[in-house]
């Protein structure tokens, strides 16, 4: 009883002229009748069955993915065939799913390759399973070492070959920078200082 | 007495409609995929098989080898037993319908129709199809479901509101023919184009394919089975053979309404050119054959293509259609028809009648449902009303 009174009182305090009345709309003969709606309706859906389909035939028809499509992870190499990566574990920190592991160990001096080097990663591990893609650690990355490509069909038959190593990385970066799909990006816009650096040397 | 003579032509029509009425269902599922995916700008299957041709095959085969899970809820007898009933029904109602062409009175020799001049074979139909709401009722009601019985009791009375139009719809047809033997109807039409029985009574064709397709459970009718409001309705608890029993009952009754809407109202296998005796020579014979398949076939891409234009029914709207509309109507259409044929007049009237009629329908319809729905005045009428009933001050 309270209720009723007080909805009534609410609808009191409302002037009705601020009350929105929305007309549905009159029905008319012809979809009183039903018939010529349905007709119509008919002549759409037939109009649809000789329309061009939408459909992509996906496995045969592979589709054009953006050059800023975010899937699996590449380690890129330098212009000597070493991993770029200095191992200072930005990408690591980055990571908000903590899918990415990293050791790093001294550059190896006695090589003379190595000279102008003075840490890289002894492990690199990604867990692709884990990864969200966000795209981060190519963002936090100073040399422009890990990169993401624009492989977005990655399966596996267990959850150990998704943990992706350094070895791994490397292929993904072997395999995509050769086919000029996924150009290295490095060269785009400017770069951190620490990579910088390292080019003057 | 049965002799073998009279025995294998029943055999061989047995024969003929248990094995293409199962794979023409199966074929009507993949064509009413292909259909759907076409409107909906789609390709629809097209991996088995060439075009996908395979595809019901592979349907079928993947649900025979389904596991057929029998819930602990239900009572088993009547579950196990409702799928079968339903498909009984559908096939037996089938029996009477013939699916070639056939002489009114029943040849010695191979016929194309189960029961061959059976004279009461409309009102069978109409039995037997009516008994066919048991299997839908019974499985809802065995699967102990609250939405499973949900659908039976949505059906019972979509059943029994249905029944009644179907029924008064195709007296004019029996009228004509002076017969309820469906060979005798389709013979009385002949093989003009203007001497169907569509055109002098477009009214009753139009009652009699709308009451038929809410028989058959299907789209814009679906209710005792509608996925969004029910879960499956009343095979939510069927799995395996026996949900495929109550779906091939669906496609069987689709089948079966299709013939019937060909033989009673659009001349069954008659076509202008084919003159003469049905059986008289075999390349007539053939042709008549093709002409009500390709017919039926027409009927069948309608329903289909009425399944993917239409949306469903409220239960309320299926029950105003029903009673405000499909009875009424066919009664007036029932008494008009005693006056035309009772006075002896042109058949023709009957087409005149018949669209008078819709006119009339459509003003009454239009005038009261905007009525009903109400106007901005007739709706805040009541409103006001309870706002003066409200105590004046209040108990607060």
């Amino acid at each position: 009883m309270s209720e009723v009174v007080e909805s009534g009182a609410v609808a009191k305090a409302k002037p009705e002229k601020r009350v929105k009345w929305a007309e549905p709309p009159q029905i008319g003969f012809a979809e009183a009748l039903y018939l010529p709606a349905i007709v119509s309706g008919i002549g759409t859906t037939v109009k649809r069955i000789f329309g061009k389909n939408e459909t992509r035939q996906y496995p045969e028809v592979e589709p054009e993915i953006p050059p800023n499509y975010r899937g699996v992870h590449r380690l890129n190499r330098d212009d000597k065939g070493r991993v770029k990566c200095v191992a200072c574990y930005l990408c690591q920190t980055a990571c908000p799913a903590n899918c990415i592991t990293i050791e790093a160990a001294p550059a190896p001096h006695d090589d003379p390759n190595w000279k102008d080097r003075d840490k890289f990663p002894a492990t690199f591990e990604i867990d692709e399973l884990r990864c969200i893609y966000c795209g981060m650690c190519e963002q936090a990355c100073p040399v422009d070492a890990i990169e993401l490509t624009s492989i977005y069909d990655l399966t596996g038959m267990s959850r150990e070959e998704m943990i992706f190593d350094k070895e791994k990385l490397l292929e993904v970066f072997d395999k995509t920078s050769e086919g000029g799909k996924d150009p290295v990006r490095t060269k785009r816009g400017t770069l951190g200082p620490a990579s910088e650096i390292l080019n003057e040397q | 007495m049965m002799t073998w003579d009279t025995l294998w032509p029943l055999l061989i029509a047995m024969g003929i409609v248990l094995a293409v009425v199962p794979i023409a269902g199966l074929y009507m599922t993949f064509i009413e995929r292909k259909l759907a995916a076409w409107i909906q700008n789609r390709v629809g299957p097209n991996r088995v098989g060439p075009l996908g041709l395979l595809q019901a095959v592979a349907d079928g085969i993947k649900i025979f080898l389904k596991e057929q899970v029998i819930p602990g809820h239900v009572f088993k007898p009547v579950y196990i037993m409702a799928p079968t009933i339903g498909l009984i029904c559908a096939m037996l109602s089938i029996s009477v319908v013939p699916f070639g062409p056939s002489t009114s009175e029943p040849t010695p020799g191979f016929r194309a129709i189960i029961a061959p001049g059976v004279d009461i074979g409309l009102l069978f139909l109409l039995a037997i199809s009516g008994l066919s709401a048991y299997g839908i009722i019974l499985g809802g009601w065995a699967s102990n479901n609250k939405y499973s019985l949900y659908g039976a009791i949505r059906s019972c009375a979509q059943f029994i509101s249905y029944e009644i139009p179907l029924a008064l719809s195709v007296i004019g047809v029996i009228a004509a023919a002076g017969s309820l033997n469906i060979e005798r109807i389709v013979n009385a039409q002949g093989p003009g184009i203007g001497s169907w029985n569509v055109w002098w009574q477009p009214l009753a064709a139009l009652l009699f394919f709308t009451s038929a397709l809410a028989e058959t459970n299907r789209l814009p009718f679906d209710l005792p089975e509608c996925e969004q409001e029910l879960v499956g309705g009343f095979h939510t608890e069927y799995s395996g053979i026996k949900f495929v029993l109550f779906f091939l009952a669906e496609y069987t009754h689709v089948v079966t309404i299709s013939f019937l809407t060909v033989l009673l109202f659009f001349g069954g296998w008659h076509f202008p050119g084919l003159e003469g005796e049905v059986g008289s020579t075999w390349g007539g014979y053939a042709l008549r054959w093709g002409v009500l398949l390709f017919k039926v076939a027409l009927v069948i891409g309608v329903i289909m293509q009425l399944r993917w234009t239409l949306p469903r029914f409220r239960f309320d709207q299926l029950m105003a259609v029903a009673w405000q509309g499909l009875i009424p109507l066919g009664m007036a259409n029932l008494a008009g028809l005693a006056v035309v044929l009772s006075l002896g007049l042109s058949r023709w009237w009957m087409t005149g009648l018949s669209v008078a009629l819709l006119v009339l329908t459509g003003m009454i319809s239009a005038a009261t449902s905007n009525k009903l729905v109400g106007s901005r005045s007739s709706r805040s009428a009541p409103a006001a009303s309870w706002k003066t009933t409200a105590p004046a001050g209040g108990t607060r």
